[in-house]
């Protein structure tokens, strides 16, 4: 037997793919109107909308969403390294319940975790505090990183610790020179996945956003439910173009498949 | 080597204290809070009473809520399977530049905010949209209709936003299926429906099965896209805790709400993975 598709599982691959691109094509050639309402230019077209965001409070917005992303896939990662050397190293009592602790952020959905974290941050005084945002979402984003420090110190091979054990270097120092060196890329891998993910979260941090902390996904749906105009399509054109950048750097390195399994909110 | 037995746990402690502070505790906080009650006078009042979950369970609004969030994760979750797994086995085999391709056309979206997936459906399927200019010029519909602000809107942008994830299920679980397997049960004389049947689907059921659960509980719990296609006339379960927390102001009610999703989510996944593992032990082995 070959292994072709039939025309007519080619056929509806087309609509399926159709489907999926549609939106993403719509938006884009919105954002190239000249007219001040949504309409798809034909004739004329034009950067208007594009330079109208560099005016607009869409700019604040996208840098305290870097800070945020920056920060919390940076804290992250500096919390999942130990966990998973612990998990992933060492037999211990109380391991398998560990484990599905530091997984555990991925059963409980976010409009839960964004009211928990509005709910604490009243509780606490800390209303509109940047590193309680941020701390939100470590959370969110804890068992991205740690599931691709896990996945690369499994992965990688054990001979090169041992060989420098007997050579009588010291725990901290085969973690540092030999260890930590081999596992970096997975770690940057987990870094970026983290950072997009909290780059994107809207559902949690809509709860808690105040004027001092509207991330731009915050920023974007508060626009939104007040009207749709180009200016959000070319802000969302901007994001896809970003999208598309970041991908090609994540297959390129990691294989994109492997890397998204698991990642989501609706 | 020598290792202190304590290691393993200090190694863990910061994040098991950042989850704890962060998560666990307030967790708490809100499960506490749904049982303090709320005037428009005095504000949240502290105490422990059932109130708010009598208010949830038996007023007919929350029934009507809660009830379009579960029927609409179902549809998304039907929707789903039936496009999605069919997809998934067209790329399983597709020749190699053209499978990462169109993987990587199908994951990519998944990098794209939901937002900007979603406005791409508020601009599909507005009055004057495409979807509707194409269905008038095609003779299906008489006169434009609104797509926005309808469940079948919802459920097409939702469809739209998790349907990835079901064909990466399924894709994985079709990778481990050995072409040979299939050339087998056609040079015995199964025709392709039969090898699709008896063969294919038995082998993406684990990938259809785990895609469902996903589908399903990113929809029942999913904030943008119910919010901006659906609006405040078609409410879900979690437009309806964010109205009680940022414009009602009443919190304990809308701690209730999140407490009683919550619960009924961890219920279905538990329900769930208790039949799929009884009936297809064998298959997840």
């Amino acid at each position: 037997m070959t292994r072709t598709n039939g025309s007519l599982a080619l056929a509806f691959h087309g609509l399926f793919i159709a489907f999926i691109l549609a939106p993403l094509v719509v938006v884009i050639l919105v954002a190239f109107t000249p007219e001040s309402y949504l309409s798809i230019p034909t004739t004329k077209w034009s950067l208007r909308w594009f330079e109208a965001i560099w005016s607009s409070d869409f700019i604040p917005a996208f840098w305290i969403s870097v800070q945020v992303a920056t920060a919390s896939a940076t804290v992250a990662l500096l919390l999942s390294v130990p966990a998973a050397i612990a998990t992933a190293r060492f037999q211990f009592a109380g391991r398998q319940v560990l484990s599905a602790y530091f997984l555990s952020p991925l059963m409980v959905p976010h409009v839960v975790l964004g009211v928990a974290l509005l709910r604490f941050m009243a509780e606490m005084g800390l209303t509109s505090n940047m590193g309680a945002l941020i701390m939100g979402h470590v959370i969110i984003v804890l068992p991205f990183t740690l599931r691709l420090a896990l996945a690369a110190l499994t992965g990688m091979n054990r001979h090169c610790e041992w060989a420098a054990w007997s050579l009588g270097a010291s725990q901290w120092t085969v973690f540092r020179r030999v260890t930590l060196p081999m596992i970096v890329p997975g770690l940057a891998g987990g870094w970026l996945l983290a950072f997009i993910q909290s780059f994107d979260e809207l559902t949690m941090t809509v709860f808690v956003a105040s004027p001092g902390t509207t991330t731009l996904p915050v920023r974007m749906f508060q626009y939104i439910t007040d009207n749709i105009d180009p200016m959000v399509a070319s802000i969302s054109t901007a994001l896809i173009v970003l999208a598309l950048v970041l991908m090609a750097v994540m297959e390129r390195v990691y294989g994109l498949e492997r890397l998204l399994a698991g990642k989501g909110e609706g | 080597m020598a290792t202190s037995r304590l290691l393993p746990y200090g190694l863990s402690l910061p994040a098991v204290a950042a989850l704890t502070v962060f998560m666990a505790a307030p967790l708490v906080m809100v499960l506490m809070l749904s049982f303090n009650s709320f005037t428009m006078a005095t504000g949240i009042q502290p105490g422990f009473n059932f109130k708010n979950y009598v208010e949830v369970l038996g007023d007919n609004y929350f029934h009507t809520i809660f009830g379009r969030t579960f029927v609409l994760a179902l549809w998304v979750t039907g929707i789903s399977i039936l496009i999605g797994a069919p997809e998934a086995y067209v790329i399983h085999r597709m020749r190699p530049p053209w499978r990462s391709i169109f993987l990587l056309v199908i994951l990519g979206p998944l990098l794209v905010s939901v937002i900007v997936r979603t406005l791409g459906w508020a601009v599909l399927l507005g009055r004057g949209g495409m979807v509707n200019v194409a269905l008038v010029k095609l003779g299906i519909l008489e006169r434009p209709m609104e797509f926005m602000y309808s469940f079948t809107g919802m459920t097409v942008a939702l469809v739209h936003v998790l349907v990835p994830f079901m064909v990466l299920s399924v894709w994985t679980s079709l990778r481990r299926l050995d072409p040979a397997v299939e050339a087998a049960g056609v040079s015995l004389g199964a025709s392709q429906a039969t090898v699709l049947w008896r063969i294919v689907l038995p082998q993406a059921m684990p990938g259809i099965l785990s895609g469902s659960l996903i589908v399903f509980t990113l929809a029942a719990s999913a904030f943008a896209t119910p919010a901006i296609v659906g609006g405040r006339r078609l409410k879900v379960a979690s437009m309806a805790a964010y109205d009680e927390f940022l414009n009602s102001q009443n919190w304990p009610l809308g701690a209730a709400i999140v407490v009683v999703l919550l619960v009924a989510m961890v219920a279905i996944v538990m329900g769930y993975n208790r039949i799929v593992e009884g009936r297809f032990k064998q298959v997840f082995q």
